[in-house]
């Protein structure tokens, strides 16, 4: 067994962050990733980091803004922390020797960007992301802190107290991919759930094969509640044939929409009468597939992105990396033609249920960047607003597990605070196909048998149920193969739980999730191998896969209001009356519970009023 | 440890042992999967009824009948714009489960898919089907241990990139806490392109020179010591350490600039012209000392 005082799980922006921020705290810490830090997805994120830097820009307006696009479902302390600690995250990453953009006079250059009322989009060509990853993995380098690279976690090593928050995380089971073996991590402190995106819950994304939410699922069976899972964003600006991510910063600099008819749709069909192109990404994305609903898309698909008119220079100086993604990856060289584009699944504004400083309600287990939910994006996250989350909350998580005080989070968790219960109508029962209470059989979380059982005991215990649990998958070597189930959940979830969600649709998709979990309980491994055994890592990721999808549906369709990213048929409006609150889903040992709590407005001097959200 | 492949040869080749015959997976009486609607333009519609022919390098040494290196050949139904990483999914998807490689990102950014193509150091997820002449031949990295199939071991290539000291350090860091180091736009540019680097390591795949000496630093350590070499803002005296780091025994001075790896770059980084420019700094740095 392997012993650490901190454990980052995932090597992405917000891991790398947090671990730093561990070691600077003094604590020994390691990070244990299914890719090596360099192939995290962060490394893709292309437009740039919001930080309120300059003269005539204040925290106090990034905040205004947060709160505005998350259609005010964010959360007023974790928006404003998010807000105040960027501009120092920032610099810090330019002291790091980050290679930012630059303007004439040598400081790192700032453009505007969706919904900001001020161009505080920080960047680096259109590779923000790309430099941000590979300048915290330097650091890592320099501070030699240890990674476990290609070991996939799975699962958390939790006590099995009855409620949730009187649980206690003491590590994670770790599988290592290049030989198979399976070990225990003890973590003296706490662990730090980093991993990322779930887009892969969809077929058509801008996320990596890798982004399967193996966290999120991991945390939400151990106990942790997912909040708000079903804000989902879908990016405007995909290119068809791949999903591949054509940056905001395209209309940021000035890029324009066209439908098939030539017109500029944004201004002329009136969805956005001020800041056009430039309005928060769901309004853009509703836009496109409104105009192709009505006959205006271009082969009944795609809208048209042009950015000729900025020029050659412009275009090579500021977004160089387009011009090499929509040759390579759609065979339109930009600088002569318009970017076909439609939306694509880009983003989980839910995840993993925490407070402004990382922490779950489960005592030592964290959860920062897009995996977690503190929530900052409410439900509609801004463009250059992921890459801050990622070192702001990184840096608070690595903090606080290494031990610094950072006051009392303001943000409950649990049900510790005001809260309410929930009910959603299904066709089917959700969750576990086994009978309550048999989590672990079903690849659940691992609990140890009683409470006052040693923190190694525990993570032992833990290793050995996912080493009896991988020996099945591998023992049913004739049973169904992974890719089928997950082509299925990819499938209904795209046509069934997309931008414009139905109540029959959800309903449908709820059942199709079931019959995936049937199909899963009969899932096995062909590939007898314990070398670099991808057949089975697949196999594990779908079970996550299948979890998710289905909290994401729950959600949506509990949730009868129209709010950010997520739109019904039936309820065309934002209902302040009734939906100032956020969707909690509690596994509860396979029993999904839904509740909710309400959002936090009142931030540190003043309280945010609802407004009417238009751009 | 060994830089070479596996021995192989062509007679070791069997063909079309995994070539899917039209039954389709055996259903059970009630699969639960049946009731899903799929949507199956997505999935198998190809109006294109071409097939391209893969010959995919395989390897295990836990598996008896992998043990020995082969090619296998799998037949792909082929779609406009499908790339080879597209081809390897589908053929690992629909074929044989067991057929491993390293991918995530997609969109030549993570750097996991390097292989070989064709006879070239080549990225997968960008490289077009429709570019190769077929059949397309599938390896591993040359001179690099394989683990299994496609995947190689990468501890060496690693090792190298960390060996350069590949870390921002400065002694000068402006005074006040939100006060940004200045860099002027032409230096930006000056080392722009040394930080597309995605550690792929198709540019050490390439080098014979790195073939042949396993202490040689490589193309893309010395690339990495150049964008920090060249970066004004760590200042006079760090440069000079930095030439030092790149003028040991193994450095800038083993490059016989062959262009191989500027060649195979995925990401078009002058590399070749990198280390010889960290030659001529190095040289007019020792001159400045005689």
């Amino acid at each position: 067994m392997h012993e650490h005082d901190v454990i980052v799980v995932g090597a992405g922006g917000a891991g790398l962050r947090a671990a730093i921020a561990a070691q600077e705290e003094g604590a020994d810490v390691a990070i244990v990733s299914k890719l090596h830090p360099v192939r995290s997805h962060t490394g893709a994120a292309e437009g740039g980091i919001n930080a309120a830097l300059r003269e005539g820009d204040s925290w106090e307006d990034h905040a205004y803004d947060t709160m505005k696009g998350s259609d005010y479902l964010g959360d007023a302390p974790a928006i404003e922390t998010l807000a105040q600690d960027s501009p120092e995250e920032v610099i810090q990453l330019e002291h790091w020797g980050m290679a930012f953009s630059r303007d004439d006079d040598g400081r790192v250059s700032q453009r505007p960007f969706g919904g900001l009322s001020f161009p505080r989009t920080t960047y680096a060509g259109a590779e923000t992301g790309h430099q941000l990853l590979h300048t915290m993995y330097e650091q890592l380098v320099k501070r030699g802190i240890e990674v476990y690279d290609e070991w996939h976690v799975l699962d958390l090593a939790v006590t099995d107290d009855e409620r949730p928050e009187d649980r206690r995380c003491h590590g994670v089971v770790g599988y290592d991919i290049q030989s198979g073996s399976i070990e225990g991590f003890q973590a003296r402190n706490g662990v730090i759930l980093a991993t990322g995106g779930l887009g892969q819950v969809y077929d058509h994304t801008t996320n990596a094969v890798a982004n399967t939410g193996d966290g999120v699922a991991m945390a939400y069976r151990a106990g942790a509640p997912l909040e708000d899972m079903e804000f989902i964003q879908f990016h405007p600006t995909t290119l068809p044939s791949t999903g591949v991510l054509i940056t905001e910063g395209v209309r940021g600099e000035g890029g324009i929409l066209y439908n098939d008819e030539g017109e500029r749709f944004m201004y002329e069909h009136g969805y956005a009468n001020n800041d056009g192109e430039l309005a928060s990404r769901d309004v853009v994305s509703r836009a496109e597939l409104t105009e192709v609903n009505e006959g205006r898309g271009i082969e009944d698909e795609y809208v048209h992105l042009d950015m000729r008119h900025l020029g050659e220079d412009r275009i090579t100086d500021r977004l160089e990396n387009i011009i090499h993604l929509s040759a390579d990856f759609e065979g339109v060289n930009p600088l002569e033609e318009p970017m076909p584009v439609k939306p694509g699944q880009h983003y989980a504004m839910g995840g993993i249920e925490t407070d402004e400083n990382g922490e779950t309600c489960i005592t030592g287990l964290y959860a920062a960047g897009e995996c977690a939910c503190a929530s900052v994006h409410g439900s509609n996250r801004l463009g250059g607003n992921a890459l801050p989350e990622l070192i702001v909350f990184g840096a608070r998580a690595g903090h606080h597990a290494a031990g610094r005080d950072l006051g009392r989070a303001e943000i409950p968790t649990g049900k510790r605070g005001d809260w309410e219960p929930g009910a959603v109508d299904t066709p089917v029962e959700p969750g576990s196909v086994r009978p309550s209470g048999d989590a672990v059989a079903d690849g659940g979380t691992a609990a140890a048998s009683t409470a006052a059982q040693s923190p190694t005991g525990l993570v032992e215990r833990a290793t050995e149920e996912a080493r009896t649990h991988v020996d099945s998958l591998l023992a049913n070597d004739d049973g169904r193969n992974h890719s089928e189930i997950r082509d299925a959940v990819q499938s209904t979830m795209t046509e069934n739980v997309n931008v414009f969600r139905e109540e029959e649709s959800l309903k449908q998709a709820v059942e199709d999730i079931r019959n995936a979990r049937r199909a899963y309980q009969n899932v096995g491994v062909a590939d007898q191998s314990r070398t670099f055994n991808t057949d089975l890592l697949h196999t594990i990721e779908t079970r996550n896969i299948i979890d998710l999808a289905e909290a994401i549906t729950l959600g949506a369709l509990a949730r009868d209001e129209f709010r950010g990213a997520h739109w019904r048929k039936q309820y065309q409006e934002r209902d302040d009356q009734s939906w100032l609150k956020h969707t909690l889903l509690s596994w509860n040992d396979g029993s999904p519970e839904l509740w909710y709590k309400p959002v936090i407005l009142e931030g540190e001097s003043k309280k945010y009023e609802p407004k009417i959200r238009s751009y | 440890m060994s830089t070479q492949l596996p021995q192989q040869t062509e007679d070791e080749t069997t063909t079309s042992e995994v070539e899917k015959e039209s039954s389709p997976p055996q259903a059970p009486l009630t699969d639960p999967l049946s009731e899903i609607e799929t949507d199956t333009e997505h999935d198998d519609s190809h109006e294109d009824e071409d097939t391209y022919v893969l010959k995919v390098f395989r390897y295990d040494p836990e598996i008896a009948a992998k043990q020995e290196p082969r090619f296998d050949d799998f037949h792909v139904p082929y779609h406009k714009g499908m790339t080879v990483l597209d081809a390897l999914m589908y053929a690992r998807d629909n074929y044989d489960s067991s057929l491993t490689f390293r991918h995530s990102c997609r969109q030549a950014i993570c750097g996991s898919d390097a292989m070989f193509v064709n006879g070239k150091q080549r990225l997968c997820c960008k490289t077009q089907l429709s570019d190769l002449e077929e059949p397309v031949r599938v390896e591993p990295l040359p001179h690099q241990d394989v683990v299994k199939d496609l995947v190689v071991d990468m501890e060496h290539f690693y090792d190298q990139m960390e060996s350069v000291e590949p870390y921002f350090q400065t002694d000068d860091l402006p005074e006040g806490e939100l006060e940004e180091q200045r860099q002027s736009r032409q230096n930006r540019e000056k080392v722009k392109m040394s930080t597309r680097c995605i550690w792929c390591g198709a540019c050490m795949s390439s080098c014979n020179v790195a073939a042949g000496n396993n202490d040689y630093l490589g193309p893309a350590a010395i690339n990495k010591a150049y964008r920090f070499t060249m970066d004004e803002r760590e200042g006079d005296e760090m440069k000079q350490e930095r030439l030092e780091i790149i003028e040991r025994e193994n450095g800038v001075w083993r490059c016989q600039t062959q262009f191989s790896c500027t060649d195979v770059c995925p990401k078009d980084i002058p590399l070749t012209e990198h280390i010889q420019e960290l030659k001529r700094e190095a040289v007019k740095n020792n001159l400045k000392f005689w």
